[in-house]
């Protein structure tokens, strides 16, 4: 059979783009030697930036986690009025530039708003701490798993809810038995994706916290003082961490074929 | 029992209002009405899901109307069985379980009966996926009544299921009822059905009640426009069945078949009955000499009723049938209907 002229299109574009992503990524983990890698992962520094790196993700999507099901499951089950404006709200973090979200941050958090204040009576740095970094992380991060588990929710009849508030159980219970065990898997992959946006924030925390060092700005630093070369073994390590990761959390949302 | 007293709801887009209802302990009763009448508003409003404007709602004596869903002791089965997909045959059944203070004893023997009834005994470590519509919703029917409810509420349950599966899930409904203490109320569209299972409905449009007696009184003597229409199977009797034979008062119509009841309903559509100045040779088994005692416009139709003996049929003929056969009050007619056209529930 001849294909059509748009077959043909389709195809072209499907390449050029795949060979956009690909290229620049097969040649970054390609370009530093094993010996390179080695030395790299021997620096205490690297190390540590990219566990601050990892461990702050996760913290923004556990935040995000605690804080965001509950509103989740809010958006997902009602209608309320001002409920449009409350999703615009909430992917406004997405649209902001990043250095803006720094900033922002940063504006309430320091010394001149009487949050700031509030703060420093109890002790908490924003500024240069990895509370901060945290901080932004999440701020950035908290869309992607709100919207993620949003739909999960949204796939779950409410038929299901109302049939077990019937046969006696409370909402926690109702929660906790039925519609947790049918949503968490949307729920983790909305924590993959906030995380995965998280450890991939450079100009909000670059603005609030220059150090401690998460490696995004570690890379950074490297790139600036000592060229691409130095600052390739960094990239090759954080990229190859944080995808395992990911593929290891991406495998457990995998369903047995004999599940719904 | 549950009574229902003024109630109003308003949703959205939706209203139900001044919905008074009263169901006998132990009853069975119907709710008809047709697609967006509100029959699932008002049984979801008694189980406590959908917040009510004003009015109460008993079961008993006790006053139901601000208790949550949980603490009604009303169980629910839906058209689509809602069962949980994550959970085995035996988790569904046994999940209300978790939540109340049954005695142990007493609930295995509960589960063993209604597996026995419902014939699931070997599908109990199955998950609902892998269920057909008739054994989906048999489970639903086991995980509501587990928990011994006072009044079960049915949402159109034999909807969505194949014709051969649903005559076995509409006896099943009836002998779980005959075996049990729970009032039962079903929504449905289907005339079998409700004669099948009930003798007391309630036909509901546009948000409100329309009409609530005795299933034969709404077919015979329907109080509203909307009720005759939505009945639309007008000649309803009471019939003693003798073999292939029905007995209709002192009439006797033959059905070609015989019915596995001794007594039982007949139903014939008023556009299968035919009225005739003679007597008509056909196929038609059951002709009878009537005469007209009424003539009524129906717009594209004439309903006209007709006595035989002591029964009173409605045919639908068209206006020029009127006119060619000089129908008036009174009239000499003969009324014929082909046995196949007889309903027998």
């Amino acid at each position: 059979m001849r294909r059509e002229p748009f077959f043909w299109i389709t195809i072209s574009c499907g390449l050029v783009i795949m060979a956009f992503i690909l290229l620049p990524l097969i040649e970054l983990m390609t370009a530093p030697s094993l010996a390179m890698l080695k030395e790299t992962i021997q620096d205490k520094d690297v190390v540590r930036s990219i566990w601050l790196s990892i461990y702050t993700a996760g913290l923004a999507g556990l935040i995000s986690f605690i804080l965001g099901t509950p509103l989740a499951y809010l958006l997902a089950r009602s209608n309320f009025r001002g409920k449009r404006l409350v999703e615009g709200v909430i992917d406004l973090p997405i649209a902001i530039p990043h250095p803006v979200v720094g900033i922002a941050i940063l504006s309430v958090a320091g010394k001149n708003h009487w949050i700031g204040q509030v703060f420093s009576e109890l002790g908490i740095r924003v500024m240069g701490s990895v509370t901060g970094i945290v901080m932004v992380l999440t701020f950035v991060g908290i869309p992607f798993y709100l919207n993620a588990t949003k739909n999960g929710f949204e796939g779950i009849s409410p038929r299901l809810e109302k049939v077990s508030r019937s046969l006696g159980a409370s909402m926690f219970s109702t929660f906790f038995r039925i519609t947790f065990p049918l949503a968490w898997r949307s729920m983790l992959i909305g924590i993959i994706m906030c995380c995965a946006r998280a450890i991939s924030e450079f100009g909000a925390v670059v603005i609030v916290a220059y150090h401690p060092m998460i490696a995004p700005v570690m890379i950074y630093e490297r790139f600036e003082a000592y060229g691409l070369r130095y600052s390739q073994p960094i990239a090759v390590w954080l990229v190859s961490i944080s995808l395992a990761l990911f593929l290891i959390l991406r495998l457990l949302t995998i369903r047995s074929p004999k599940e719904v | 029992m549950i009574a229902v007293q003024d109630l109003n709801i308003s949703l959205p887009e939706f209203d139900l209002s001044d919905i008074n209802l009263s169901i006998g302990e132990s009853e069975f009763f119907i709710l008809m009405g047709p697609t967006g009448a509100g029959k699932t508003v008002l049984l979801e409003a008694m189980a406590g899901l959908v917040p009510i404007r004003s009015g109460k709602i008993f079961i008993g004596e006790r006053d139901i109307t601000t208790l949550p869903p949980e603490k009604r002791d009303i169980s629910l089965v839906y058209q689509d069985y809602a069962l949980f997909p994550h959970l085995t045959v035996l988790e569904n059944i046994t999940y209300g379980l978790h939540f109340h203070r049954i005695d142990r004893a007493q609930s295995e023997v509960m589960l063993t009966r209604l597996l026995e009834i419902l014939n699931l005994r070997h599908l109990q470590g199955r998950l609902p996926v892998n269920l057909s519509g008739g054994e989906k919703q048999r489970v639903s029917l086991a995980r509501a009544l587990m928990v011994e409810p006072r009044v079960l509420l049915l949402d159109e349950p034999l909807s969505a299921l194949d014709p051969a599966f649903r005559e076995e899930v509409r006896n099943a409904i009836k002998r779980l009822h005959q075996s049990s203490n729970a009032t039962f109320l079903m929504v449905t569209h289907d005339f079998a059905e409700a004669l099948s299972l009930a003798r007391r409905a309630a036909v509901m449009n546009n948000g409100r009640i329309e009409q609530v007696g005795s299933i034969e009184d709404i077919f015979q003597r329907p109080s509203s426009t909307f009720v005759a229409d939505f009945v639309g199977m007008k000649n309803l009797f009471t019939a003693r069945f003798k073999g292939t034979k029905a007995v209709v008062r002192s009439l006797e119509i033959e059905l070609g078949r015989e019915p596995s009841d001794s007594i039982g309903y007949i139903a014939i559509r008023p556009e299968d009955i035919v009225i005739s100045r003679e007597a008509i040779a056909s196929s038609m088994r059951n002709s009878f000499k009537a005469g007209v005692t009424g003539i009524f416009d129906q717009g594209f139709y004439y309903e006209v009723h007709v006595r035989a003996g002591e029964v009173t049929f409605k045919s639908l003929i068209t206006k020029r049938s009127v006119f060619e056969l000089q129908l008036r009050e009174g009239t000499e007619v003969f009324v014929s209907f082909k046995s196949t056209a007889i309903h027998n529930f």
